[in-house]
């Protein structure tokens, strides 16, 4: 993955705020991240951090009203697809940006058969025909893993369990060979041995398809076993972002490190006493002008209640191509 | 528990086991039973925290339920205490109940909505006590400071509390009778991760305090390995392995024990890229259709002639450790 390569996906102050009846909720603020081709981006943040709701507002998934995408550009490959009418958005949504969502159950409709599910976008987006769609479904069936394809095109979701259930679910999103994949919390319904199974089936997938991936998580541990990148996010920001090995060996964000400290670990030392992160996270009903983890933060600073800090590079890249946090302090400062 | 003496176990459950029957025709009639749990015994011993881990229908919250008769289990034995759970009467099994207590996954459905918080926490003791209304509010606001619940919130609704603060106020609940046992069934599986620290924090803080003894239920086996003294591993309603927490995860013995620890994913991308794991093949059976032999068989990369044929017993193989499987019984070794 050369560092020049143009991004597929390049998503710029992406802004998304949901009206209730009681008053604004700031979901998303300022969120700006890109995706280069064949790369693997793991996102990972709590409930409420605003992660999915970033990723639905890409194509526009969320119900207006009550979300309300204020700002931003999301161009893939170079093409603002906010601004893109109603019809034009269809041929976008599971054609060039699939996606793949928590629970297989309820993102399969119970009522159709599992062929039918697999061939809808590819009759609906590359005009094939019944027997064509049946015969590349049997195809994508064999690609994630489902034996004896054939006879599975007739079957229904009910009738398999929940890892095939999201074997099926990548196979639709497969369908029409996307440009970019968005997976939102697939495995985490899924039991251990059977998330391994998927995340066995994803790294092989991207070796043979090389599409590029977006990966929702609040799993730390998942996060380290397959992106390349991952971008942290806390109270609808982006708080720090690092290729993989630099974001567990060197953290910089308090939360992240916290965050880090909290998980036991399966191996190594065992502490006594687990590290906590107090407080709660906080609800964001204003646009922030101070730090959203100001409140739960070891190391705050006057500075951190007066102003929300902007993104900065750790290294000579610019912000999003290398390590950037955004916060500030810093572990020198914590010296003076 | 690491007393010279040797510890005296509290809880003790004797080939417990427990079948749902199925009915099916137009006459309902009973065709068969899912065996959620198919004959397990184990101890808890008075102040440790047993873990209690497997998968999404191994049986293990059934396991839970049915220790403190929340189910009616089909056979076995389970004695909490020195009493017989399993075969008291209506009235002595509801003078009993203050000594067990269980703490729920999702501490949404576990609360009712329309009680304020000290009405939740003081039912117990309305329910099994004489006590006037004032003595309980004393103790309500005594339990809301162990579990640090803030006393100015006693007349809120759970709606108005975060997912961290209702499973305090779940477990402040179950303290209320100063019970002995507490099954905790997966209190941290629905909170977010920075949540989970405080809460698992505040189980460990309040057993020291007053002496709990813990049945802990999750899926989640580095949280297990933190909490647990020792751990049982169950697949498909049986125990696959029984073993001190750090032989367990050192060196798992039961070849499903060995798969569950390496699907872990771990938060290190060095170790998680070199690891090599464990994938298993296909799904878990169905409960209501056990597989002949061990259980385990169908799936299991080490599956030897034996295992199609014979279950494997839990057996003590090592010191401490209580593994179900073939491939450490003498005959196997012998032939």
């Amino acid at each position: 993955m050369p560092d020049q390569a143009l991004p597929v996906l390049d998503v710029r102050g992406l802004k998304t705020v949901f009206r209730t009846r009681g008053g604004e909720v700031h979901a998303v603020n300022d969120v700006s991240f890109h995706l280069r081709p064949g790369e693997l981006l793991g996102v990972v943040g709590e409930s409420g951090s605003g992660k999915s709701v970033t990723m639905m507002s890409l194509v526009r998934l969320l119900p207006s009203p009550p979300a309300d995408i204020r700002s931003g550009e999301v161009m893939l490959q170079g093409k603002d697809i906010l601004k893109l009418r109603d019809e034009e958005l269809r041929d976008v949504r599971g054609a060039r940006v699939g996606f793949v969502f928590q629970d297989p159950m309820t993102s399969l409709n119970p009522v159709f058969t599992v062929g039918d599910q697999i061939a809808e976008p590819l009759i609906r987006h590359k005009g094939m025909t019944k027997a064509q769609a049946a015969n590349r479904a049997v195809e994508l069936l064999e690609l994630v893993g489902i034996s004896d394809a054939r006879k599975r095109l007739s079957a229904y979701p009910h009738q398999f369990s929940g890892g095939m259930r999201q074997r099926v679910m990548i196979a639709v999103a497969l369908a029409c060979d996307p440009e970019v994949l968005i997976a939102d919390e697939p495995t985490t319904a899924l039991d251990v041995t059977i998330q391994a199974q998927i995340l066995e089936l994803v790294k092989d997938l991207r070796q043979k398809l090389g599409m590029a991936i977006v990966w929702i998580t609040h799993d730390l541990g998942v996060i380290a076993g397959i992106a390349d990148r991952v971008m942290v996010m806390y109270g609808g920001q982006v708080v720090e972002q690092a290729p993989v090995k630099e974001l567990f060996t060197n953290p910089r964000h308090p939360y992240t490190r916290a965050l880090l400290k909290t998980i036991p670990s399966l191996t190594g030392h065992r502490d006594a006493r687990l590290q906590v992160i107090e407080g709660q996270p906080p609800i964001l009903t204003a646009a922030p002008t101070a730090c959203p983890f100001r409140p739960r933060c070891k190391h705050a600073l006057d500075r951190c209640d007066r102003e929300n800090p902007q993104r900065r590079a750790l290294d000579d890249r610019p912000v999003g191509h290398g390590h950037d946090v955004a916060c500030h302090w810093t572990p020198e400062s914590a010296d003076v | 528990m690491f007393d010279a003496a040797p510890a005296q176990p509290l809880v003790q459950v004797r080939d417990l086991k427990m079948y749902f029957p199925i009915y099916s025709g137009v006459l309902r009639r009973k065709t068969g039973d899912v065996k959620a749990v198919d004959g397990i015994s184990f101890d808890i011993f008075k102040g440790e925290t047993l873990g209690l881990v497997g998968e999404s229908g191994c049986g293990k919250s059934t396991v839970g339920r049915a220790l403190l008769r929340l189910y009616e289990p089909t056979a076995g034995s389970v004695s909490i205490g020195g009493t017989n759970v399993l075969s008291l009467g209506d009235e002595a099994l509801r003078k009993t109940r203050p000594q067990m207590q269980m703490v729920f996954q999702d501490p949404q459905a576990s609360l009712n909505p329309r009680m304020p918080v000290a009405a939740i926490i003081g039912e117990p003791l309305r329910e099994h006590t004489d006590w006037d209304g004032q003595k309980i509010l004393a103790r309500v606001y005594e339990l809301m400071d162990a579990v640090g619940l803030n006393r100015k919130f006693a007349n809120r609704y759970p709606h108005e509390f975060s997912g961290g603060q209702r499973q305090r106020i779940g477990i402040a609940r179950a303290l209320a009778l100063k019970p002995k046992f507490i099954v905790c069934d997966e209190p941290i599986a629905a909170l977010d991760v920075s949540i989970q620290a405080q809460v698992v924090n505040l189980l460990e803080d309040l057993q020291d305090e007053f002496g709990l003894t813990y049945l802990f239920i999750s899926h989640d086996l580095s949280m297990v390995r933190h909490i647990a003294d020792r751990v049982a591993v169950m697949y498909l309603g049986r125990i696959a392995e029984l073993s001190p927490r750090d032989g367990l995860y050192a060196r798992p013995l039961h070849p499903y024990a060995e798969a569950l620890l390496s699907a872990v994913p771990e938060p290190d991308p060095a170790l998680a890229r070199s690891r090599q794991r464990i994938i298993l093949k296909g799904d878990v059976p169905s409960p209501a259709n056990p597989p002949k032999g061990c259980n385990f068989c169908t799936r299991c990369p080490k599956v030897m002639d034996i295992c199609r044929q014979v279950k494997p017993e839990l057996a003590e193989v090592e010191p401490g450790r209580l593994v179900a499987c073939h491939l450490y019984s003498e005959k196997t070794a012998a032939g």
